[in-house]
């Protein structure tokens, strides 16, 4: 490809513009709040942008100018595609800015941008929202779209507008390449208005929110992964990229196993998404497929850590889709599950979105509930016929399980939570 | 009896936010009593049956909610339903629709299914979070409990009756929430309204079904638990 990326190639020593004065006080300032933030315990990663925010509003332009930027945004996986799609580009052997901690929003982005200032590319996770104001800002070379469902509706916007949203601003991006998901409808609406697509079959689970074309509004024709409007022209794009089961088949026709030790269904679709950002870059299919295969745990989740002589996994799932898709990954019984349900600021102080998700397969087997919300969750559980039993603690359901293992699902603050009681292993 | 027969309506167009639950928490508490039930869902490219026993509408974004009503007015299944004396619950989007018009895309007013005597349009702010409302009493229906996020403000006209007023919270903008009139009741708690309102789930199956036995106390022990963790914390809240 003739726009492929390589080491050492345009931009050089000193192709990166240098910033104006203030913005560079910004980032220094920003910097040593940084650091004031780590010694008090917190992860740093937003304190430090938010500060240097204030000082020059556009700070995140100025900080992406003249770098390679790849956005990812989608309700679901944006940080565990962010970091995977960080592990593909390796083989490049370049310093890759990236916000992997999650930080998503304007601070997270500038945040992250500071702390790497001579990295040329740049793969920054992206709140949905924000994706407008980020495309103008930086204009990136990539622009992702994983997926796009219902998420806590307190505070997310409504996803109809949200796909109207990023329909405009991709319409707006020339010299942006998408890569889009073909398989989600509101996706491949927003998707299809850019100026060049790599178009990804990257499978969609959760369909609730997509039965009907974001286009005209009719119900859509579904059969499988494909899809039509029977009202309008709206169909699902052809694809170059394919997820096929526990394999991918990229533009060339080669199938190839996807080998990940992350696990489940939809971060074998964030790996193949990975893939078809790595190629736009430069780098083949075999090469991200080892790379990606090196990733064990994103902030995380997915880690596995042994307390009180139990095997503990910690999963992480926001939103219904999140749920779905996590309930997939579970080991099958007799392994105990441990479920639990806040409803802070950042997990949505609503919690109605328990009632989208399915727990019926979880009858016959041992669950625990836990959380600041766990009556919700229970009076949920006994609506689907799931038994259950309440507990105050990880440790609690550890020592009733008594078994060699168990699996946690959390939302967004208790998972936090029982990061801090198992201790942050990375 | 035959079975119960509950439809769902567009759950492929108006369901945001666990509006699922209204069917399950009616289906269960009609089982528990041993009332055979059967759950109808009808898509939107689907014909809506007149002949069910409680119809349900839930909460949708403003282009989905406009699509809705206009193609239910085009249907008239449900209206039909009405006449024969069906039952119909709607929260939220499906609330505002059942008015003689609402607030669509950037406000634009929209004719609604006409069968409740009020109108519904845009709020200068976006109303959300924990709502607590005292129903009126002629319903005999203990407080309701719930979670509202919308921008709506309805005004009811004489036909209509506000279904409560609120303690905490936004509701129809004039101190009252929802409304009712005959077997037609819509609410601004939205998606699972009813998981934590059993008592308003049992009026809506009394309306359908009529007398019903009560349920065994340990049926009801996890969502009267529920119901009282909320209401104690939002009144503490509120209180502050």
């Amino acid at each position: 490809m003739d726009n492929s990326y390589r080491t050492g190639g345009q931009g050089g020593a000193g192709g990166r513009p240098r910033l104006p004065m203030r913005a560079k006080i910004a980032t220094t300032v920003g910097g040593a709040a940084k650091t004031v933030s780590r010694l008090a315990g917190r992860d740093g990663s937003v304190i430090g942008g938010i500060v240097g925010l204030r000082l020059e509003p556009d700070l995140v332009s100025l900080l992406a100018r003249g770098r390679h930027i790849v956005l990812v945004t989608g309700t679901n996986g944006k940080t565990t595609t962010t970091r995977l799609i960080g592990a593909a580009l390796s083989p490049l052997g370049e310093e890759i800015a990236s916000n992997v901690y999650g930080a998503n929003m304007e601070a997270g982005l500038a945040s992250a941008l500071s702390s790497a200032p001579d990295a040329r590319l740049a793969v920054l996770e992206t709140d949905e929202k924000y994706i407008p104001a980020m495309v103008t800002a930086t204009r990136p070379r990539v622009v992702v779209l994983l997926n796009l469902s219902r998420d806590q509706m307190d505070r997310a916007a409504e996803i109809w507008l949200l796909a109207r949203r990023w329909r405009e601003a991709l319409a707006g991006a020339a010299g942006c390449r998408v890569v889009a998901n073909a398989d989600d409808p509101l996706v491949a609406w927003a998707a299809s208005a850019a100026h060049e697509v790599t178009w990804v079959a990257a499978g969609q689970r959760w369909r609730e929110d997509s039965w009907c074309c974001p286009h005209c509004g009719a119900h859509l024709y579904r059969k499988g992964d494909d899809w039509s409007c029977r009202e309008c022209s709206n169909r699902r794009p052809p694809v170059s990229w394919v997820l096929a089961g526990e394999n991918v088949i990229d533009p060339s026709g080669r199938v190839s196993p996807i080998r990940l030790a992350l696990p489940g269904r939809a971060n074998r679709s964030n790996a193949v998404v990975a893939m078809a950002v790595a190629e736009s870059f430069g780098v083949g299919p075999a090469h991200a497929l080892q790379a990606l295969g090196q990733v064990t745990s994103v902030a995380g989740r997915y880690t596995q850590v042994r307390r009180n002589g139990c095997d503990v996994r910690l999963l992480l799932a926001k939103n219904p889709a999140g749920w779905l898709e996590a309930l997939d990954v579970l080991e099958p019984p007799p392994t105990p599950v441990l479920l639990a349900v806040n409803a802070q600021g950042p997990d949505g102080r609503d919690t109605s979105w328990l009632w989208d998700v399915d727990y019926r397969r979880l009858r016959g087997r041992m669950v625990f509930v836990s959380g600041e919300r766990a009556l919700d969750l229970a009076v949920r559980l006994e609506a689907d016929e799931v038994a259950f039993r309440l507990v105050d603690s990880l440790d609690e359901a550890i020592s009733i399980g008594r078994a060699p293992r168990l699996e946690v699902l959390a939302n967004y603050t208790a998972f936090q939570q029982y990061r801090a009681v198992v201790g942050r292993t990375e | 009896m035959t079975a119960l027969r509950l439809v769902w309506i567009y759950p492929d167009l108006l369901s945001t936010y666990g509006d699922r639950g209204n069917a399950l928490v009616l289906e269960r508490r009609a089982r528990l009593r041993g009332l055979p039930v059967e759950v109808v869902e009808v898509n939107s490219d689907q014909r809506v049956p007149p002949d069910g026993h409680i119809y349900l509408m839930g909460g949708g974004e403003d282009l989905p909610q406009t699509l809705a009503a206009r193609r239910l007015n085009a249907d008239g299944g449900v209206h039909e339903a009405v006449r024969r004396g069906a039952v119909l619950f709607a929260v939220c989007a499906g609330y505002q629709m059942l008015g003689l018009e609402f607030g669509g895309v950037d406000d634009t007013p929209v004719r609604g299914l006409g069968l409740l005597d009020m109108r519904s349009g845009r709020g200068e702010r976006r109303a959300v979070g924990e709502i607590v409302a005292d129903v009126d009493p002629v319903l005999n229906v203990p407080r309701l409990t719930g979670f509202e996020n919308h921008q709506g403000v309805t005004r009811l006209g004489p036909q209509a009756r506000p279904l409560s007023r609120t303690s905490v919270g936004v509701g129809n903008g004039d101190g009252t929430e929802g409304a009712y009139a005959g077997r037609v009741l819509g609410t601004y708690l939205h998606g699972p309204a009813l998981v934590r309102n059993p008592g308003l789930a049992d009026l809506l199956l009394f309306w359908a079904v009529g007398q019903l036995p009560p349920l065994p106390p340990e049926a009801e022990e996890l969502a009267q638990r529920l119901r009282e963790e909320r209401l104690s914390a939002v009144t503490a809240t509120a209180a502050d």
